[in-house]
């Protein structure tokens, strides 16, 4: 089992280093990166300087060695924009990331599993319309309407929570809900659907037929085996949610390391971007990793593969 | 755009619940949309960083913006001893944030720091005319030029902040950035990089040009959304906010609560053409009369009706009027269509051509040139490209038309444009020898009014030749509370020394 993990992380790595390779090369074909950090008012001698100062005038490998180098002993460099240690400034930021994804994935899962649930029981009854209708809107809606709206009725017109910022635990209550909604119509659907296959199969009908309680079916045989996409897909969406919640963090002025990406991205920032590939990679292999330990755990047969 | 809309209808219908705070505890509470890289004025090339460094740093001279004229900051007199050496008095008495005396050694030590390529200051521009600095006495210093370079003052005047060297020295820019130090109005209390900035009252700010400051505690936060910045200036989280699009402004300005203050700014927009065929001697616009269809071929008028608003206006010569020699006696070219085919069948053109078009910001401006252009028959091919790769793409190959903007670092003076874009740089797509040589007379005389004779020279034969289509100037829609009162001033610096609660 630990040569099958070392592997899986091995290979892990290596993904991520080829991410960082591809990823490193685009940033080079998306523009000048002395002319964007010198700035809209910069003249032709200050876009040298920096092209100078910054060593781009090196060949492409040669600065992509560096970087690596560096990154191997922990020293992710200094933002070109910031002036600041990119650990540092990725740390800072990343807090305000995981936080949101956490509690983002959170929210989706305690609302999207029940009522996929309670869906699947009841299929064409009130509350599987209800669900559908939750499960639509939240795929249909752009989360920055979202955002606004919950915005001007619990910001301006109730005056209940603080429009933006990261203060106060208030502070993520919507930014929570408009990411957490984003994510759950899929989980939903899954659940629901996983659900519906799973209680028409033969091993339910005959743990009933053998007089099992309606809840350990459901819950013991049922769900457990229904849940295993879900995690998998939970994973997905919480590696969305780490590098894709510009939007929210946009919206909510939380800045997160999802809108420092995108930010550093249009700035040519090139070691925030590097170091935040890097690390959107690892939590994408870590969150992928995790799942398939925790489906094998949910069903033992794939303890085998 | 829909989305701005709806957020600020809604907004709108629940203002009656908005409640009001910041004067109660003296705090101004601002927004800014960008994040700014490093409060260290030397190592930003931002608006915002422009703000902040107004309010904490002071410079030798100061520019009243109502008047343009000059008066002493810093330094209470300065004389030209030569063409290269200017020598300046200076203010005795005043102190730095952090109790450091203000002399001759800080003056030296900046001027030294800056001038020094190797110190990386970000706008090479502002600084790179200084040689050096020598001090006289305490209260005496000469700055060195590398060459006679008339606009010295107006640089002084502006981005040129003198630092406390003790402290410089030890913290560098990025220790400068975190827990800035100046002679400022406004002392920095706390930087969270990229976030959120608060600045307190100078209580010993020196009798300065830029008056005492009022307000006591000044918050700018960084909102990306400017939905969200409204959302805050509705819930009162808010005083204050500005860059605010015009449809934004205009319906805020409906309403009873907040003020909005529009002003121009220095920055204009322009379609440079490549006269000097860099895309290909074939290229259309190496021809003069395709120049001045394009130049006919555009209502400036209804652009700046229409999109830009406020007190932008159109622009006819290649500088901001209020820019030292910018001239405005030029050839101007008035919207006339039937002209710009007439004009285009002239120069063998009679059904048009297809060109690529360039642009990198004000997506809506740009199109709507687009169409114009389409309507006499120049079809584009319209490119929107992040600003870096447009500007590699027009150091290395050119662009055969491209809108542009360019803000002049809020330098009254024609040099900080005109001069940028035709004298053989990278980007200079006319490449004229009579324009250059004009323009280095300009750059470099000490005679007034030699100065704005070359430039008249240079700006005439540039609207003659419509090597630019100069379009309109660029405005700030400026928005805050009632509580508030403020006057914005043309150069788009946000002054918190001026503010003061209703």
């Amino acid at each position: 089992m630990l040569q099958f993990i070392a592997k899986r992380l091995g290979l892990a790595l290596l993904v991520a280093l080829t991410v960082s390779i591809i990823s490193f090369s685009l940033l080079f074909l998306s523009g000048d990166p002395a002319a964007a950090l010198a700035g809209e008012t910069a003249t032709d001698q200050d876009v040298e300087a920096i092209r100078k100062l910054y060593g781009f005038d090196r060949p492409m490998l040669v600065q992509y060695w560096d970087w690596l180098s560096g990154a191997m002993t922990g020293d992710l460099g200094e933002s070109y924009y910031f002036k600041l240690p990119v650990a540092g400034l990725i740390a800072d930021r990343l807090q305000i990331t995981m936080l949101l994804g956490v509690c983002g994935i959170t929210f989706a899962l305690l609302t999207a599993v029940p009522l996929g649930v309670v869906a699947a029981i009841r299929p064409n009854s009130v509350i599987d319309r209800l669900a559908l209708f939750l499960s639509v809107a939240g795929q249909a809606m752009p989360s920055f309407w979202f955002g606004l709206i919950l915005i001007v009725v619990f910001s301006i017109k109730l005056g209940w929570l603080p429009p933006s910022g990261t203060t106060t635990w208030a502070h993520f209550i919507m930014p929570t809900i408009v990411l957490g909604y984003y994510a759950m119509p899929a989980i939903m659907r899954l659940t629901r659907a996983g659900m519906l296959e799973v209680l028409s199969s033969d091993y339910i009908r005959t743990a009933r037929a053998k007089g099992a309680p309606e809840a350990t079916v459901l819950f013991k045989h049922a769900l457990r085996n229904a849940i295993i996409p879900v995690v998998s897909l939970a994973a997905v969406q919480m590696g969305f949610m780490l590098g894709g919640s510009i939007v929210v963090e946009s919206i909510f002025a939380l800045h997160g390391a999802g809108y420092l990406a995108w930010e550093s991205i249009a700035r040519n920032d090139l070691p925030t971007v590097q170091a935040l590939i890097l690390v959107f990679s690892l939590f994408y292999i870590v969150f992928t990793f995790l799942s398939d330990v925790l489906n094998a755990w949910l069903d033992p047969r794939m303890r085998a593969g | 755009m829909i989305k701005v809309k709806l957020g600020l209808t809604v907004a709108a219908i629940c203002a009656a619940t908005a409640t009001w705070a910041g004067k109660a505890d003296d705090t101004l509470k601002a927004a800014f949309t960008k994040e700014l890289e490093n409060v260290d004025s030397y190592f930003n090339s931002s608006r915002e960083g422009v703000v902040l460094q107004r309010a904490i740093w002071d410079g030798l001279i100061y520019r009243d913006p109502a008047t343009n004229e000059y008066k002493g900051n810093l330094a209470t007199d300065w004389t030209w001893i030569d063409d290269t050496t200017l020598e300046l008095k200076l203010r005795e008495g005043v102190t730095f944030h952090n109790g450091e005396p203000f002399n001759a050694d800080d003056v030296v030590y900046t001027v030294n720091f800056v001038a020094d390529e190797a110190n990386g200051v970000k706008t090479q521009r502002n600084v790179n005319w200084m040689k050096s600095a020598e001090k006289v006495d305490d209260y005496t210093v000469r700055i060195l030029l590398k060459e006679p370079f008339p606009a010295a003052i107006e640089f002084l005047s502006g981005p040129v902040s003198m630092y406390p060297d003790e402290y410089y020295a030890e913290a560098g820019p990025t220790g400068m950035g975190l827990k800035p130090v100046g002679t400022g109005p406004y002392k920095v209390t706390e930087v969270v990089p990229g976030q959120h900035f608060v600045l307190e009252k100078n209580e010993n700010y020196h009798d300065s040009p830029k008056g005492q400051p009022e307000i006591g505690k000044i918050d700018i936060r960084t909102i990306p959304d400017v939905n969200t910045q409204i959302a805050e200036l509705f819930n009162g989280s808010l005083d204050l906010i500005w860059q605010t699009p015009a449809d934004q402004a205009e319906k805020l300005a409906a309403m009873d609560q907040f003020t909005v203050a529009n002003e121009s700014t220095m920055r204009i927009g322009y379609l440079t053409l490549d006269a000097a065929g860099r895309t290909g001697a074939d290229n259309p616009f190496t021809k003069l009369k395709v120049r001045q269809a394009v130049a006919h071929a555009i209502d400036r008028e209804a652009l700046v009706s229409a999109l830009l608003k406020g007190k932008s206006q159109v622009i006819s010569t290649a500088c901001f009027p209020s820019q030292f020699g910018c001239a405005q006696d030029v050839t101007s070219y008035e919207y006339d269509p039937e002209k710009a085919k007439a004009l285009l069948a002239e120069a063998g053109y009679p059904d048009g051509f297809e060109t690529d078009y360039y642009a990198y910001r004000d997506r809506e401006y740009a199109e709507a040139i687009s169409s114009f252009l389409n309507a006499v028959g120049i079809k584009t091919n319209f490119n929107m490209l992040q600003y870096s790769a447009l500007r590699e793409l027009r150091m290395k190959e050119g662009s055969p038309v491209s809108f542009q903007t360019w803000g002049s670092y809020s330098i009254n003076d024609t040099s900080a444009i005109t001069s940028q874009f035709f004298k053989f740089g990278s980007l200079d797509d006319s490449r004229d020898q009579e324009i250059k040589d004009w323009l280095d007379v300009a750059d470099s005389s000490t005679d007034p009014a030699e100065r704005e004779e070359y430039y008249r020279k240079a700006l005439q034969k540039i609207a003659d030749q419509a090597y630019w289509v100069p379009m309109f100037s660029y405005n700030t829609n400026y928005v805050f509370t009632k509580e508030v009162a403020y006057t914005p001033t043309p150069d788009e610096v946000l002054r918190f020394t001026t503010m003061r609660w209703n």
